[in-house]
């Protein structure tokens, strides 16, 4: 698996070679007595989107904000394609949105996006705050003042201002966090579109069923350390197998999915009416708790 | 345009929206207003002991009511400079204000800097025209100038420069509420040091003086208050001298050059200060 990590650092999408958009080194970080990060090795390769997920205080925060250089680490290095985490050459290839953020009350949200656009040294004027403000759903909105806005507005606008000046690195704290379903789903689409466009995400979510969904590569945090790092399906396993039959259902817990016809056909040979086979995999939570409980 | 200006705009322009300007001006009228009735009202009851020689009370009122006006032109410019910038660092760090920003391609220092100009372009403003108002006043109502205009202007200038930059120091390590308490104990005790050297000179105690100096050293915005309040009347001789000491605005003694240099040198401590522990703090 650590191979198979290595190669998609090493090569992007189109298959040239590109440093990492991210990659922490030996990551540490001490608040006192409080070890937030021990050792941590992670990478996001060019167009990768990877959720990391981990309880809360397991350092998922703080890893964010080193690799943002709101933090500084107490060991180890982290590089923003390839340059320093928190130099100005880092910070210009990303966009972060923070879990607890706020933007002036006085300000609109397309005041709040031209603020942004001077500060990454944007062009691009009216024309991306417009593009942004309807990526994000408030396309009708951008001239209402941020304090008559709904958390969830806030929270997209958040999202709209982390895209300003076209980052090749998101890096996302609980984006759904204040947003109805319909919000998360919205997110979720857009994650998927800014893959496409071979923006790198590491998105930090509680909600281990949004992550399974979208994200390409799953890292487990717990208690500061990489408990577990994978493609969703390698961190998943098989469970069974599930059939509903006339007789009710019947599982086969040590089946796997090519197994299925032969259990079948065995079934309808001894009279039993089949309606519907399901193969069992544990899900992302289950292999979270594990991966929990083994660190 | 430079992050610098780019931040200080923002603060202009937080200034402007949030109603800072329409609050401090009606404020302010208010102020003039009771000034301007106070200042014509002392005129108009001049000292019963009449004039001639030395004393002259007409000279005394003016010198009196330029100080009162320089007191609370720079006490209502402390108001605003420590209300501009009192949670500019960890307060705003801690409501998550200032997080998106500063993980954008600006430097800490570009980011404090651009702070610092804005509070200060409001602030010095605000002390320089409430300043130049006050004298008009004086001068409208008794017919004087003071001794100088424009050096008490500049020192008020100076003394707010050093408020604004001691409280961004103070937001970066300090709550904005525990920044703001600590900033007018601060002042406060600049105030004193001046009343203790009033005393002191008054009394010739060596030791009162002595203290008085400490803590104007400590807080030099005090030691350029007094001297703007000294060159209101610096040419005043005699008895007239003597009365205008003992007031509440009298200050006996100008500024040394050297005390001056101290002042921009404690202007560089306070931001090199400032800035090295932003640097340095997570957020």
């Amino acid at each position: 698996m650590e191979a198979q990590v290595e190669a998609a650092v090493e090569l992007d999408h189109t298959g040239k070679s590109e440093p990492a958009a991210l990659r922490a080194s030996g990551l540490g970080k001490r608040y006192g007595s409080v070890v937030a990060l021990d050792q941590v090795g992670l990478s996001v390769a060019p167009g990768e989107l990877v959720g990391l997920v981990g309880a809360n205080g397991a350092g998922k925060s703080t890893l964010v904000k080193i690799a943002c250089g709101l933090v500084r680490p107490t060991s180890g290095t982290v590089t923003i394609y390839g340059m320093p985490a928190g130099s100005r050459e880092a910070r210009r290839q990303l966009g972060y949105l923070a879990e607890l953020f706020r933007f002036p009350g006085w300000s609109t949200a397309s005041e709040v996006l031209a603020l942004h656009q001077r500060l990454a040294g944007s062009t691009r004027g009216a024309s991306e705050r417009d593009e942004l403000l309807e990526l994000v759903g408030l396309g009708d909105v951008a001239g209402r003042r941020v304090e008559g806005m709904s958390k969830g507005m806030q929270q997209r606008l958040g999202i709209a201002q982390a895209l300003v000046g076209e980052p090749r690195l998101l890096l996302l704290d609980e984006p759904t966090s204040a947003l109805d379903p319909a919000g998360r789903r919205a997110i979720r689409t857009l994650l998927l579109e800014l893959r496409e466009r071979g923006i790198a995400v590491l998105l930090n979510s509680h909600l281990l069923g949004e992550v399974e969904r979208v994200c390409d590569r799953v890292v487990i945090l717990a208690g500061g350390k990489v408990a577990a790092d994978g493609r969703p399906e390698q961190l998943t396993h098989a469970g069974g197998v599930e059939i509903q039959t006339g007789n009710g259902t019947r599982r086969f817990p040590s089946a796997r999915r090519e197994d299925i016809p032969k259990i079948v056909s065995e079934l309808v040979a001894a009279g039993v009416d089949v309606y519907e086979v399901t193969v069992i995999r544990s899900t992302l939570e289950d292999a979270y708790l594990e991966a929990v409980d083994r660190s | 345009m430079t992050a610098t200006l780019i931040i200080a705009r923002h603060v202009l322009q937080e200034s402007v929206r949030r109603r800072v300007f329409v609050v401090v001006l009606v404020l302010t009228l208010l102020f003039l207003a009771l000034f301007t009735l106070a200042t014509v009202e002392a005129f108009n009851a001049q000292s019963p002991f009449g004039g001639g020689g030395s004393f002259s009370p007409q000279a005394i009122t003016a010198v009196t009511l330029n100080g009162l006006g320089v007191f609370a032109s720079l006490f209502l410019a402390t108001v605003l400079a420590v209300f501009l910038t009192l949670g500019a660092v960890r307060g705003d760090a801690e409501r998550g204000l200032l997080q998106p920003l500063v993980v954008r391609p600006l430097g800490r220092r570009e980011f404090l800097l651009g702070r610092f100009v804005g509070a200060v372009t409001v602030c010095v403003a605000y002390v320089v025209v409430l300043y130049a108002l006050v004298v008009v006043i004086v001068h409208q109502a008794g017919g004087l100038w003071p001794d100088y205009v424009i050096g008490p202007g500049v020192a008020l200038a100076g003394a707010v420069t050093l408020l604004v930059a001691m409280s961004l120091l103070g937001s970066v390590f300090l709550s904005a509420t525990a920044n703001g308490i600590a900033m007018f104990m601060l002042y406060g005790a600049g105030l004193v040091s001046g009343l203790l050297a009033a005393i002191g000179a008054a009394l010739n105690a060596h030791t009162v003086l002595s203290i008085a100096h400490d803590i104007t050293v400590a807080l030099p915005f005090e030691g350029l208050y007094q001297s703007a309040l000294h060159a209101l009347g610096s040419n005043q001789t005699g008895l007239t001298r003597v009365l205008v000491n003992l007031g509440p605005f009298g200050a006996s003694h100008p500024n040394s050059v050297g005390f001056d240099i101290w002042a921009v040198v404690y202007l560089a401590i306070v931001a090199g200060g400032a800035t090295l522990g932003f640097e340095r703090r997570d957020l």
